[in-house]
């Protein structure tokens, strides 16, 4: 049986791979899907935890977490589409306009 | 043991394979198997719940809207000269500095985890009924529960205004 250290591991890996994505990639939608790769990182983390104490808040928090991971994409697709309406473009170093 | 390399082998390459993708329509469907296995992983901790708005909510729902935005823009690539020549480790700067950052990261994350001391298997006593978490959910986390609606309708509303054009301004 796997242990609670190997999730953790698991979790920890998958939560740099979604930081690097938001470090090295220069396209907007994949930096919104790495941010996607570090909620549920945090997720595994959470109902990891929950099952090794034996109780249900790991799974209740892994539901409000999902709920706010559908709130911030939706948004942040409007504010990316919005965007790409003004410059015709996801890189986000052509939105430099509040850059003084 | 063996089921859990396996959707810890797949969720960790096709995350890998997410950042390493141009297109981001790979990217997605790619997010999309590795939530799979994630979901196969949450099996694996007796959280069927879980596994199933995994499924459901997360490749079901967030990662079409995703596609959707993707196929809408119908920009599939990284505009610049610059971004297509360049492999993202090679640029100079911040970019290579923020690769570096995740991989001490990891490091960091992994020597800490193994020196914390060994953990054995899981005990018995899981909460893996539904009836359970929809009682605790309609009880003690009611008020998160009521807030939760809010903050959905306050994104529906601000995605709406957010992504219409510009004609009533």
């Amino acid at each position: 049986m796997p242990s609670l250290n190997d999730y953790l591991v698991l979790s920890a890996i998958l939560f740099a791979i979604g930081t690097a994505g938001v470090f090295v990639r220069r396209n907007l939608i994949t930096i919104l899907l790495s941010i996607e790769i570090m909620l549920n990182a945090v997720n595994l983390t959470f109902v990891a935890f929950g099952r090794a104490l034996g109780s249900a808040d790991g799974q209740i928090i892994v539901f409000f977490v999902m709920t706010v991971a559908a709130a911030e994409a939706a948004v942040g697709l409007a504010i990316v589409i919005s965007l790409f309406r003004h410059k015709e473009s996801l890189n986000p170093d052509t939105f430099t306009e509040l850059k003084w | 043991m063996g089921l859990f390399y396996l959707f810890a082998a797949v969720s960790v390459l096709a995350s890998l394979l997410v950042i390493a993708q141009r297109n981001p329509i790979y990217s997605v469907l790619l997010l999309i198997a590795s939530f799979g296995a994630l979901s196969g992983l949450y099996v694996l901790l007796d959280a069927p719940f879980v596994a199933v708005i995994q499924i459901i909510v997360y490749a079901g729902a967030i990662m079409v809207l995703f596609l959707f935005v993707v196929m809408l823009l119908n920009a599939p690539h990284e505009e610049t000269e610059y971004d297509e020549r360049v492999h993202p480790l090679l640029r100079p700067g911040p970019m290579r500095f923020g690769g570096l950052l995740a991989i001490a990261l990891v490091l960091e994350l992994v020597w800490a985890l193994t020196k914390g001391g060994e953990s054995g298997p899981f005990a018995n006593g899981a909460v893996s009924s539904v009836a359970t978490i929809g009682r605790l959910l309609f009880t003690e986390y009611a008020f998160a529960f009521e807030v939760t609606s809010v903050l959905i309708l306050a994104a529906m509303v601000g995605a709406v205004v957010l992504a219409r054009r510009e004609e009533w301004r």
